[in-house]
């Protein structure tokens, strides 16, 4: 049999030799309802036909918008099917975001979940003039809609059959014309300047990226897996149905957000992606019913959950266990461990994997303590998806892991930027060629943006964004982000600036976390009126001081944090200082806080500032704010 | 606007001369009005103006003094509260009554009673029959549940819930009766502005997709013109209006009531 290179390609196969196998599975009125590979196919194939109908041809671009859905996903196949190319978009993005994706991507059908993404859609429909369909999934309250160009999903899949009827072949033609280098799937990213760009992906870069995942993870038919990111993010598509397609595994799909947590318990995946959002929510979520359970219960959490943690530690300094902890280790597999990843819905879960994100030390290292295989990942859209893993027994929270099988990994001198070559590096921006060249270098490899480094493992170490990467005065590279994340993984710290390129050492603002600091102020019987009073307290000072000092100590001699001082305000967007998804505006706070670098860097003890701040309703003001510096440890 | 509705098949509930006296109180005096089938009737007045009176009578949970109350042709003037559901009739109360010690389906399914006819020995065997039964009435009430947004909540206590999710699991346990008059007590009192404006979508949604008839109570006059095909203003025990929101809305009576005579509108 010739070689599959296509996406359908590999549904007909599974539907030819596993047709009887679950391939989906859909939570809907409360019981889970499994979709087989051959209904899968038939409702991929009516589907097509349906909108090949409406007049949707090759080439042409299947807007998605909504929550994990089988209908939505087999929509997208079906796009893919016939020689077109799916469009996820973010299904909670408002319309004048959508708008913007919509038109550039030139979408000629759009499939929506349900009345509420057709709302939205209407309101832009002006503004796309590409559109000729709008479908929705759910009939719920569309009745008194009466657009000639709205349909719902069963009138499509029922138009299909009837156009299968006197087009008997031409499903299985148009899939035998769609070859591997086809565009199936565009992502929008957002980027941190300008306009999102559509990342064109085809069906041999989807399916090799799956192909690395699947020698590195083992994945097998019977792997379930839970469908519940957002469908326009490319690892939702990637591990999902791409996945599922290439082994045969399972998607399957929770019965709505608001559900997602209780759908992972009843499904019990055997692996799982989350940001590091998630595993901070489940830690949190765990920690408060530690808290409210009975004595008893809350001293033998509290101990094993202690155990768990010092031999997490004697692994991460590659000491052996000894004897008496490794037993108290069994009785807890039996009384906490097991019972907490049945909870969460782990048990059967054999990897786990946090990316996007860095992840806080203490949150992975409980997991890990817990018996739950959590590892860190890294990758963009722009390769597919994946480029580095960790191997089981290599997992800890400073990496992101090895390069996987057939990705090649280089740093550049100069910038310490990270550059990637492998076989699925995107085909370039939808319509935006001059930005795909800046992306690219002479020699064909993809520049991520970002600075790391690789350790003497080999491992890759992601440390910021390389336009931010500094030198100190004595040429020592710096990167500011790489001290900000680990300031801010403090409980008692929410936001920081830190301070290095072209200065002798590096320096610090801190903003205070109100809510942890204020109630480590209640416990220590330490009276305070609000933020600006509380951060200046000596007892608070030293409180930070300390976190500092732990926190230098992890790092070499010439990085750690020489001075800080901590801030009289939290950092705001309404104050311009950061984004609204909370990045750091360096150029805007070097401006505004200059008193202070100067103050930092002139060996002053303490500063005064004038502030202006901006309150909810858009009038300004200015808070007189006077700040200590602090010589740190 | 003829009083009762006239004549025709599309009556579903007819009120006749009702009177009720709680000793020396007249709660409710000679109050004729009717329902039709399929649209949203609103019985609005100020506080005491006998209201809930008026629908405890509909319900059976009080029986008229004088007059009748006829539902679907069939006079249920003395018919027990029980009978009266069993005949199709359900309500939610102003205070939540829910068992709160049990989670939002359990709640649900308890609404499903009256539609139960397993027996007490087979239903605790669960055999055969009462099983085929228990999978059809939870395959309703989840349907129920879907519709009223309350997925997430199934398994949580209901006692545990906010005010306003409170109320809506109490008239998804009405629906769940699959009722062909729902009575809403107040459904939307005491809620914040959000919470309202759900509850108007579902009452609307129940009445729009499931072609129920409702009759619903409201101290709150502006919700109720907008979402009712008539309403009847009681005041003092007696109807002093009735016919479309906008009908109800120019009549003097109404705005006397509400607002005071006209002289003392011009003193404010």
């Amino acid at each position: 049999m010739a070689e599959l290179s296509t996406l359908p390609e590999y549904m007909l196969r599974n539907a030819r030799e596993m047709g009887d196998q679950p391939a989906m599975r859909d939570k809907y009125l409360g019981i889970w309802k499994t979709y087989t590979w051959s209904q899968y196919a038939q409702e991929v194939r009516d589907f097509a036909l349906g909108i090949a109908s409406l007049n949707f041809k090759r080439g042409d671009k299947l807007g998605i918008i909504g929550n994990n859905l089988p209908k939505l996903y087999w929509a997208q196949v079906a796009a893919q099917s016939i020689g077109g190319t799916a469009v996820p978009v973010y299904q909670d993005a408002i319309a004048k975001e959508l708008a913007y994706v919509l038109r550039h991507s030139e979408a000629k059908v759009i499939v929506a979940e349900d009345q509420e993404q057709v709302d939205k859609i209407l309101s832009i429909k002006d503004e796309l003039p590409g559109l000729e369909y709008l479908i929705y999934c759910d009939p719920r309250g569309m009745t008194d809609y009466d657009d000639a160009n709205l349909k719902s999903y069963d009138d499509v899949r029922l138009a299909g059959q009837t156009f299968a009827a006197s087009n008997s072949s031409y499903f299985d033609d148009e899939v035998g014309k769609t070859t591997g280098v086809d565009i199936a799937l565009m992502c929008y990213t957002s980027g941190t300047t300008g306009n999102p760009k559509g990342v064109m992906l085809s069906h041999e870069h989807l399916l090799a990226n799956a192909g690395r995942f699947v020698d590195a993870e083992g994945i097998r038919p019977d792997d379930d897996f839970l469908s519940y990111l957002p469908m326009a993010w490319v690892g939702d598509t990637a591990y999902g149905p791409v996945l599922s397609m290439l082994v045969g595994s399972t998607c399957n799909c929770p019965e709505n957000p608001a559900t997602v947590m209780r759908d992972l318990r009843e499904l019990g995946p055997t692996g799982i992606i989350a940001p590091p959002a998630i595993w901070e929510g489940m830690l949190s979520t765990l920690q408060l019913k530690g808290v409210s359970a009975s004595p008893v219960k809350r001293k033998v959490y509290n101990y094993f959950c202690d155990v768990a943690r010092r031999i997490e530690d004697l692994k991460y300094e590659n000491k052996a266990t000894p004897g008496g902890l490794g037993f108290w280790a069994k009785i807890g597999e039996i009384m906490v461990f097991g019972p907490i990843r049945d909870q969460l819905g782990l048990r059967r879960a054999r990897w786990c994997y946090s990316g996007g994100a860095p992840m806080g030390p203490d949150t992975f290292r409980f997991f890990r303590g817990m018996g739950i295989n959590l590892k860190q990942g890294y990758g963009m859209t722009e390769v597919g998806g994946l480029v580095t893993l960790q191997p089981d027994d290599e997992a800890t929270s400073d990496t992101a892991g090895r390069p996987t099988t057939g990705v090649e990994v280089r740093i550049e001198e100069d910038s310490k930027e990270v550059q990637i070559k492998c076989n699925s590096i995107f085909a370039g921006y939808y319509r935006e060629d001059g930005k795909t060249a800046e992306a690219m270098t002479d020699d064909g490899w993809y520049r991520t943006g970002d600075a790391g480094l690789i350790n003497e493992n080999g491992h890759l170490i992601i440390i910021d964004r390389a336009k931010d990467v500094g030198k100190l005065q004595d040429g020592t590279p710096y990167a500011p982000q790489f001290v900000e994340l680990k300031l801010k993984f403090s409980p008692y710290i929410n936001e920081a600036v830190s301070f290095g390129d072209g200065h002798p050492f590096v320096s610090a603002m801190v903003a205070i976390d109100l809510e942890n600091v204020g109630k480590w102020a209640e416990e220590h019987a330490l009276a305070y009126t609000n933020y600006m009073d509380l951060s200046q307290k000596t007892e608070v000072i030293n409180l930070i001081a300390e976190e500092i000092r732990k926190i230098n100590q992890g790092m070499p001699e010439v990085s750690r944090i020489k001075r800080f001082l901590l801030l009289t305000k939290d950092l705001d967007a309404d104050d311009n200082e950061i984004t609204r998804t909370r990045k750091l505006r360096r150029g805007f706070i070097a401006e505004k806080y200059g008193p202070v670098i100067e103050a930092l860097y002139g060996g002053a003890k303490d500063v005064e500032l004038r502030l202006a701040v901006t309150f909810e309703d858009g009038s300004e003001s200015f808070i007189d704010a006077h700040m200590a510096i602090q010589e740190a440890a | 606007m003829t009083d009762a509705q006239g004549s025709g098949g599309g009556i579903k509930l007819t009120i006749r001369d009702v009177a009720k006296n709680f000793g020396g109180v007249r709660a409710v005096t000679e109050v004729t009005t009717g329902v039709q089938e399929g649209e949203i009737f609103a019985i609005i007045g100020p506080n005491g103006a006998g209201k809930t009176t008026l629908l405890n009578m509909i319900s059976g949970f009080y029986h008229p003094d004088e007059g009748s109350i006829v539902f679907e042709d069939k006079d249920i003037s003395n018919t027990p509260p029980a009978k009266i559901a069993e005949m199709g009739v359900a309500r939610t109360f102003q205070n939540i009554a829910l068992f709160r010690g049990m989670t939002v389906l359990e709640n649900m399914m308890l609404g499903r009673h009256v539609l139960m006819k397993t027996g007490v020995l087979s239903a605790f065997l669960y055999w055969g029959p009462a099983q085929r039964e228990e999978v059809r009435h939870r395959e309703r009430v989840e349907e129920i549940i879907d519709f009223l947004n309350l997925t997430d909540l199934r398994k949580t206590l209901a006692g545990a819930l906010p005010y306003g999710l409170q109320k809506r699991v109490e008239l998804g346990r009405a629906l769940a009766a699959e009722p062909r008059l729902l009575l809403l007590d107040e459904p939307m009192a005491g809620m914040n502005q959000e919470e309202k404006e759900d509850m108007v979508r579902y009452v609307l949604d129940v009445n729009q997709e499931w072609g129920t008839t409702i009759t619903l109570i409201e101290h709150d006059m502006g919700v109720v013109m907008d979402i009712s095909d008539h309403v009847a203003v009681l005041d003092m025990g007696a109807k002093i209006s009735q016919g479309t929101p906008d009908e109800v809305r120019a009549d003097p009576k109404v705005i006397e009531a509400y607002l005071g005579t006209s002289d003392q509108k011009e003193v404010a």
